[in-house]
């Protein structure tokens, strides 16, 4: 390198060609010599521009004003351009910074004398370094449009008024802010409804999980005993409740109990002179579920359970054995907090999964029998009353709100999650 | 008493346990296959093990022109096939990406993984019907596999993920420093070595279309489209009473190929979930 050309890289500028990527993406990578990086910034941003500016525009335009014409805007048409024109803008706005922080770095680069790379190099590179976003952008393109946008969408929805009688195209919606939260909070058969289901859903996913957990624990336990026999048909049967599809065993408990014609009253209940009104008492509808909820989700834990069990170390039972331990002190000191600690984060899993469990409570008798002053069924979760809110009586908004609420608590299960697994815990080194 | 005694009561006492249990299991499963082959359709004559069995209402299933049970058979394994097929491609590439590759978001796309396989679809649905509404893919099977395979994979990518990274990196670095490229990693280490855990997410993509009932129903109007679990759903949910011994034999037909083939491979899924969940 000749002395004149070394001092012209020295007065190389990264400031200015930070200030050029900011006016506009390419600017500042074309002063730093990349001239086909910079053309190609150049055409994706004028693209962009031209393409997506008048829907980016009209989409922030809706998201504001949720439409201003009854019967020419459509509110809700409206609200989901806006959410897909705030996720393209903030796609853009991603990619922008990063032209900015690879102008910088490239000018810096050429700053301190460092060659700039030829074509050939700067096109493998750039696969190399692009290689996992284009593993990942098919998967995360599904991934937005199915999961993400609809949570944003009924995030939103919450702080709207629509209803049955809000509604477009007739009516425009417009924005409430927290009234939802209020009102469910405060007022009549709102919070009456809302309390008792959410006391009712807090119960059920705690004794309805615990009560499969303690199944699954046992059961495991005994299987593993050294003296029984036919372990591999024993485990078999006792995963059979998994195997079977839940939809189809739920709906067959729903005939067992049935009141008129189920096996239950008839045949077993019958002749000792019982009749449990199964279905039509909240209290024994609530029973049921949490006994058929047992049956079907034991043999997960089971068969997990079983499996942890037997990488448990021999030595530790011998050791205890010499020590002269009771076997309720190595069930306590040993067994309990090995099973628990390899499986906690699928525990916590399947406390998430009742807590959310649609199937049961709505295949079982559609959340019923009604009760007198409220708005749900008796034996309704949060997510069933969601849904019955939202397809029955066109609550959108409030049903918005609960699910709100619900999602608050399952990133609660979330966080616990994050702090338990262990591969976060090597993720961190990283 | 001797210690040995002691010991044959307690194992006798296990064993009854064993025994209760598992007529607690069989008994509905026994009931349904006895409903099903009940004569008639009403349910209050009908009995546990009926006086004159017939297979009646499994040939109204296949043979009655009223019946569209072969066609939600054809449209599950539709559904069900392109799931499993797009969904463990889809999947693989990103568990690849998230276990053998430093990019930016990485670490923050995990969490993500790790929340929203928590969130129901159930929480879009409204949404999700509007937007297949938009695409006019509403009452389309498309629609419904494109909702499949985009909500599988928060918790797909995490099991297949956990699986790669117990993958030695030694073997893709030595192919590398070999001159292979990236896909070349990919398809002919990576794929080949995690076929145990690829078997477990196609088998269950391909069976969650056989199970669900609850997204069909929001997603697809007209009974020629219907899946079986919807199908047989709507069998029962309009006449309760009357229809449950046709529900019962179109129930046990789906129940038992799926129940068949998840004993043989339960075993993989809890090695998948305990090596992808634990260790990752």
């Amino acid at each position: 390198m000749n002395k004149n050309e070394r001092k012209k890289t020295q007065q190389h500028n990264p400031t200015l060609a930070i200030v050029l990527s900011i006016l506009f993406a390419g600017l500042g990578q074309s002063y730093n010599r990349r001239f086909i990086k910079g053309t190609i910034l150049i055409i994706v941003e004028a693209a962009f521009l031209i393409t997506m500016y008048d829907f980016i525009n009209i989409g922030l335009w809706g998201i504001v004003t949720l439409g201003t014409i009854p019967r020419v805007d459509h509110s809700i048409i409206l609200l989901i351009q806006g959410i897909i024109a705030v996720l393209v803008l903030a796609f853009a706005i991603g990619l922008y910074i990063f032209n900015i922080i690879d102008a910088k770095r490239d000018a810096e680069k050429l700053r301190d004398g460092e060659k700039i790379p030829t074509l050939m190099d700067s096109m493998k590179n750039t696969y190399d370094k692009g290689f996992p976003y284009m593993l990942v952008i098919p998967g995360l393109f599904m991934l937005v449009f199915v999961v993400i946008l609809p949570l944003l969408f009924m995030v939103s929805l919450a702080f709207t008024d629509y209803n049955l009688y809000n509604s477009p195209p007739r009516n425009l919606l417009n924005w409430v802010g927290f009234e939802n939260f209020t009102k469910l909070l405060e007022s009549g058969i709102w919070k009456d409804t809302f309390f008792s289901v959410f006391t009712w859903t807090i119960v059920w996913t705690v004794v309805a999980t615990t009560l499969q957990i303690a199944l699954g624990l046992l059961l495991a336990l005994l299987v593993n005993d050294k003296r029984i026999k036919f372990k591999r048909t024993i485990r078999t049967v006792l995963i059979l409740p998994w195997a079977v599809p839940a939809f189809v065993s739920i709906l067959i408990f729903s005939a067992l109990f049935n009141s008129e014609f189920g096996a239950i009253n008839r045949d077993i209940l019958g002749p000792i002179g019982l009749a449990v009104p199964w279905m039509s008492d909240p209290f024994w509808a609530k029973m049921a579920l949490i006994l058929i909820q047992t049956w079907l989700g034991f043999p997960f834990v089971f068969a997990l359970f079983t499996g942890v069990l037997q990488s448990i170390p021999g030595d530790m039972y011998e050791a205890a054995d010499i020590d002269g331990a009771s076997r309720f002190q190595k069930f306590k000191n040993i067994t309990f907090p090995f099973v628990l600690f390899a499986t906690a984060p699928l525990l916590i899993m399947q406390y998430a999964g009742n807590f959310n469990n649609f199937n049961i409570i709505y295949l079982f008798n559609e959340g019923g029998p009604a009760v007198r002053g409220q708005n749900a069924g008796g034996t309704d979760i949060l997510i069933s009353w969601v849904y019955k809110l939202t397809f029955d009586t066109n609550n959108y908004n409030m049903a918005a709100a609960i699910t709100i609420i619900m999602g608050v608590i399952v990133s609660a299960f979330a966080f616990y999650q994050f702090r338990k697994t262990a591969s976060f815990k090597e993720e961190g080194n990283l | 008493m001797t210690r040995k005694t002691k010991s044959n009561i307690e194992v006798a006492f296990i064993y009854l346990f064993f025994v209760l249990m598992a007529i607690i299991i069989a008994y509905p499963l026994i009931w349904t296959v006895g409903i099903s082959l009940n004569p008639g359709t009403n349910m209050y004559s009908s009995q546990m093990i009926p006086e004159n069995w017939s297979f009646e209402h499994y040939k109204w299933l296949f043979t009655s022109p009223d019946s569209d049970y072969l066609i939600w058979y054809k449209n599950s394994l539709v559904v069900a096939v392109t799931n499993s097929v797009v969904s463990v491609f889809l999947t693989a590439l990103i568990a690849y990406a998230f276990s053998r590759y430093q990019f930016v978001g990485r670490r923050y796309g995990l969490y993500a993984f790790l929340l929203l396989q928590m969130f129901p679809a159930l929480m879009g649905m409204v949404a999700l019907y509007i937007l297949l509404n938009l695409v006019g893919l509403l009452d389309s099977l498309y629609g419904l596999v494109l909702i499949y395979i985009g909500g599988q994979i928060p918790f797909n990518a995490w099991l297949v993920k956990g699986y790669f990274d117990t993958i030695p990196r030694e073997l893709d670095e030595a192919a590398r420093i070999d001159g292979a490229g990236h896909f070349k990693v990919f398809f002919q280490i990576m794929l080949p070595l995690a076929k145990p855990i690829l078997a477990v997410v196609a088998l269950f993509n391909f069976m969650a279309p056989f199970m669900d009932f609850l997204l069909p129903r929001i997603v697809l109007s007209s009974p020629e489209k219907y899946t079986l679990a919807l199908g047989l759903f709507n069998f029962i949910n309009q006449q309760f009473s009357t229809n449950f011994t046709r529900f019962a034999a179109g129930a046990i037909l789906i129940a038992v190929p799926i129940a068949v083939v998840f004993l043989f491979l339960q075993r993989y899924l809890i090695s998948g979930l305990t090596s992808g969940a634990t260790k990752g």
